[in-house]
């Protein structure tokens, strides 16, 4: 089944099996390996992507359902190589250890600031509860996520 | 920069480094924050193929027959391997070699590998298996230690005694004459259950035979160095044809510290195939790989005196190891061992017994064999500050073992700041305000633990160096650290690069380290006991100034002036006594090449071995160049009417000698602390009860035995943000002189005191305990219950005489 949708800003095309997850298309025939695979069942959150701007589990999504919509990895988080907000609060905050959470981390926390600019740190707490993150008891990564929404509200 | 005047006898102080001690970035962190990191299955080559293995649906069965002509047959299947062809057992603690690649002879528990078949693709590969034919004899399931001791059928059948892994006895002092002179007895029994350490990575190995005698795999492996000898041993290969890469790891906590099945198997199908091999676990195989926590049952009887020092522990232990060794031994002489402070006891005495189990085995997880123990004895203190109306934490002052001094058992310690642990978390938990007056349902416990940097001793006998490293420097102004250990998220590579930029005069971003790859780097045993940031350090340490000895030279002698006249610092070589004078760093390192010639040195290190330890058989497993201290307060919110516990916040000091790199060590702090908490209260490692079909899934031995109760994340939950309360970290710095300056470890020590320190706030909350882990509400609503009834039958008694 050929599927059109945009891709990080790209217009691409793709002849797939119909129920493929978007993981595997992503990561095996686009090669974007950003988005990692931890649990395979919508748990862990490392393979979040952001389809027409909502933040998803790339692991539970049929390929076929993304004709005409517009996805965006972590690959595309930075731009013109200037890491966002929410990545370099991550790296000042020591808000990443082995990494492998880390894309989807900052994925998730990249919408939580959209969608809740003002999110009390209870708040993005129950936003980036479906993220699982093994290394950091999540300490670090919330203050990361609080002072780049400080940040934003700083510099308007 | 002129460093500042200082106190010869004292330490050094943070404002004497330029590098250390400073929040850096983490190197590598760019690359995990956009994606551009390259896990292991991130990994792929031109012609590579999948490789699914066939486990044994039987906790216990002899292996009678394997038909694999079906499987072979199948368009897709590129080929199949069974045990025999990799018949060498191996084992990472050379004294255990008991398990083989692939089960050859007997499947000692459910999902025990037995075949394997390399595929197009893991949907192929999946199909073949289901071709597979193996003939099993079904035996007697023994799941539990007390089935397998009671039990004449042996797990592994050239084993001396019995289902026996490991037995262990030692005696310091004569610890009954304490006992029976004690003022206050204290007996407990504790167990402690089975936890994963749930990596959010799964192992994942990908080999390649290029049949031109050298075989490359990259594994999510934290031992490089041991899966190295252990692929040569097994495959029959000399080490030399062999090269082990570790690729980024997401996250490891132990589960990935000895050799696995599946390294094995792509090696083993990629020599037979030619082509490259990828063998990647799914979440079920992870739990069935396990080597998690073992399963601890503990008989602790403790003697003290009317003033609560410790005359006397005797610890009775039975660990649960389930099918096969992995580092069983040292477990088991770790379970007593690493006891011995921060308190000081005049007796001691421990007994343990590791038993083999068909069930997944049980390995080193995060604070290896001795978090178990931690939880019983700090849960006695707690009882015996309670029986002896003394706070809790003047109870621990009371027996601090102190500073440059010898534990019972040997075991030389230097640097101690646990006493300094205990003021910061009682200051920041007013704990003097608050500990038994806060009303019912609230609670505070106290817990307190130590931890190794490293062991003494290699797994096997070696006079080599533990720790290598290489640096060179280059004409741009750069270094490049060439280290075999394996950064597994806790953050080594960029201690290195901090400790090579503070003597080099480099920032921390111009600093390259290639670490575990063994074609590229020196030896480094691996990321196991809190050993890297001692051990490298030093060899790091080693390296740098040897380096940095060379470009100040140069430059002295550009600049007509002694080397000790420069110094190296901001990217810069000064003159200490002109700050005026200086040039950029790369032109003192193009002038000292122009002298020396290409620059480059190496740095090793290994441990201290005489005096350090007692002269017992035994005596140095579990001895360390320095110990790390920790100390926690915990408060709880309990629900006594439904069992719920809520962790309102966790106080973590942690002594770590000197913090290298402070937000790396606040990290390990709060990784540990979140960790142990989970362990207390949510996770559990365990079969499903004997009987229970989970779902259908798979065939299944008689009684249904032996089956893990989880296959996923889902039903093996682990925290999110939401079950994790807010951690205050607390930085406590003794530099111990054994450690790179003063540096030891903060990865392992700081997830020991939070389970003990749970159960010790819930007594204090609503006075009950619970001392079988994991504490659950419906165990909390049974104490609750049972005391209420204890209450009504002293009160019937007492209406009763009062008739």
């Amino acid at each position: 089944m050929k599927i059109d949708f945009t891709l990080n800003g790209e217009q691409r095309e793709i002849d797939v099996t119909p129920m493929s997850r978007l993981l595997d298309v992503l990561r095996c025939d686009f090669e974007l390996t950003g988005s990692k695979e931890g649990c395979g069942e919508g748990e862990c959150g490392a393979c979040t992507v952001f389809v027409d701007g909502k933040a998803v589990n790339s692991c539970l999504i049929p390929v076929a359902q993304m004709q005409g919509r517009e996805v965006r990895t972590v690959e595309s988080l930075a731009s013109n190589e200037m890491l966002s907000d929410v990545q370099q609060a991550l790296i000042k905050f020591g808000g990443t250890q082995c990494g492998i959470c880390t894309p989807g981390i900052a994925m998730m926390a990249s919408a939580a600031l959209e969608a809740e600019p003002n999110a009390s740190r209870a708040r993005m707490r129950e936003l980036m509860a479906g993220n699982l993150c093994r290394c950091t008891g999540y300490q670090l990564i919330i203050d990361a996520v609080i002072s780049a929404a400080e940040a934003r509200r700083r510099h308007g | 920069m002129v460093k500042k005047k200082q106190n010869r006898e004292s330490e050094p102080v943070a404002e004497d480094f330029r590098v250390i001690g400073k929040n850096h970035g983490k190197v590598g962190a760019m690359d995990r924050l956009t994606g551009v990191a390259k896990y292991t299955d991130d990994l792929s080559l031109p012609r590579m193929l999948h490789a699914k293995i066939l486990r044994s649906p039987h906790a216990h069965a002899r292996i009678l027959n394997i038909d694999t002509s079906a499987a072979e047959a199948l368009d897709g299947v590129f080929g199949v391997v069974v045990g025999s062809e990799m018949p060498t057992r191996y084992g990472v603690i050379p004294w255990t070699p008991d398990e083989q690649a692939l089960a050859a002879d007997k499947a000692r528990y459910v999902g025990d590998a037995v075949a394997a078949v390399a595929a197009r693709d893991e949907e192929t590969a999946n199909a073949a298996l289901k071709l597979i034919d193996v003939e099993y004899e079904v035996l007697e399931p023994l799941c539990s230690p007390q089935a397998a001791l009671a039990s004449p059928l042996k797990i592994h059948e050239n084993n001396k005694k019995g289902n026996i892994s490991k037995h262990v006895k030692l005696e310091f002092g004569e610890v009954d004459n304490n006992l029976k002179k004690a003022d206050l007895i204290i007996e407990g029994h504790y167990e402690f259950h089975g936890t994963n350490h749930a990596a959010i990575e799964p192992h994942c190995a990908l080999a390649y035979y290029d049949n031109k005698d050298l075989l490359t795999i990259w594994s999510s492996t934290q031992v490089p160095h041991y899966l190295h000898r252990e692929l040569a041993k097994v495959l029959v290969l000399e080490t030399r044809q062999i090269r082990v890469i570790q690729p980024p790891l997401g996250g490891a906590f132990g589960a990935k510290s000895e050799p696995f099945d599946l390294e094995f198997v792509a090696a083993k199908l990629s020599m037979k195939t030619g082509l490259p091999v990828k063998c990647l676990y799914t979440r079920e195989e992870v739990f069935f790989a396990h080597r998690g926590r073992h399963p601890f049952s503990m008989d602790y009887r403790m003697g003290f005196d009317q003033n609560g020092h410790i005359l006397a522990v005797d610890a009775q232990t039975i660990l649960d190891g389930g099918a096969y060794s992995s580092f069983g031994l040292v477990t088991t002489y770790y379970s007593g061992q690493l006891l011995c402070s921060p308190y000081t006891f005049d007796t001691f005495r421990f007994e343990s017994t590791r038993v083999y189990t068909n069930k997944p085995t049980c390995g080193p997880k995060r604070g290896h064999g001795s978090v178990q123990p931690r939880f019983a004895i700090e849960v006695q203190l707690d009882k015996a500050a309670h029986a002896l109306g003394l706070d809790p934490i003047e109870l621990r002052r009371r027996n601090f073992l102190g500073e440059n001094t010898r534990t019972v058992n040997g075991f030389v310690v230097g640097s101690n700041g646990f006493p300094e642990c205990l003021d910061k978390i009682e200051e920041a938990s007013r704990w003097r305000e608050r500990y038994d007056k806060l009303p019912y349902g609230r609670g505070l416990g106290v817990a307190g633990s130590t931890y190794i940097s490293g062991t003494n001793y290699c797994v096997y006998p070696s006079d080599l160096p533990q720790a290598g490293v290489q640096i060179c420097l280059d004409r741009s102004g750069r270094a490049r650290i060439f280290a075999g250990c394996s950064d597994i998220g806790q953050g080594s590579d960029t201690v290195l690069a901090v400790i090579a930029a503070e003597n080099l005069g480099l920032e921390v971003n111009d600093i390259r380290v290639v670490s575990a790859d063994t074609d590229l780097t020196p030896v480094d045993l691996g990321a196991y006991s809190s050993r890297i940031t001692l051990m490298m350090g030093h060899a790091c340490l080693m390296a740098a100034e040897n380096l940095g000895k060379k470009v100040r030279e140069a430059v002295a002698q550009h600049w007509e002036c002694s080397a000790k006249q420069v110094i190296l610092a901001g990217r810069r070589a000064q003159r200490l006594d002109d700050p005026e004078m200086f040039i950029p760093i790369q032109e003192a390192f193009v002038l000292a090449e122009a002298i020396y010639g290409t620059l480059g040195t190496v740095g090793y290190y290994d441990t201290p071995k005489e005096g350090v330890h007692g002269e017992y058989r035994g005596a140095p497993i579990g001895a360390s160049p320095a110990y790390s201290f920790t100390a926690h307060v915990v408060e709880v919110d309990v629900d006594a009417e439904t069992g719920d516990v809520e962790v309102i916040q966790i106080w973590a000091a942690h002594d770590c000698g000197r913090a290298l790199a402070p937000i790396l060590v606040e990290g390990q702090i709060e990784g540990s602390v979140y960790m142990g908490a989970a362990e207390a209260l949510m996770e559990n490692h365990e079969l499903m009860p004997s009987g229970l079909n989970p779902g259908g899934r798979r065939k299944h031995g008689p009684g249904l035995e032996g089956v893990l109760a989880h296959t996923s994340l889902l039903d093996y939950p682990i925290p999110t943000t939401l079950d994790t309360p807010d951690i205050a970290s607390i930085i406590v710095e003794k530099p111990d002189p054994r450690g790179p300056y003063g540096a030891k470890e903060a990865g392992e020590g700081p997830l020991h005191p939070v389970i003990p320190a749970i159960a010790n706030a819930i007594y204090d909350a609503i006075g009950v305990r619970i001392d079988e882990l994991p504490i659950t509400p419906e165990k909390i609503v049974a104490a609750v219950q049972a005391r209420e009834e204890e209450n009504m039958k002293g009160v019937r008694h007492a209406s009763a005489s009062a008739l």
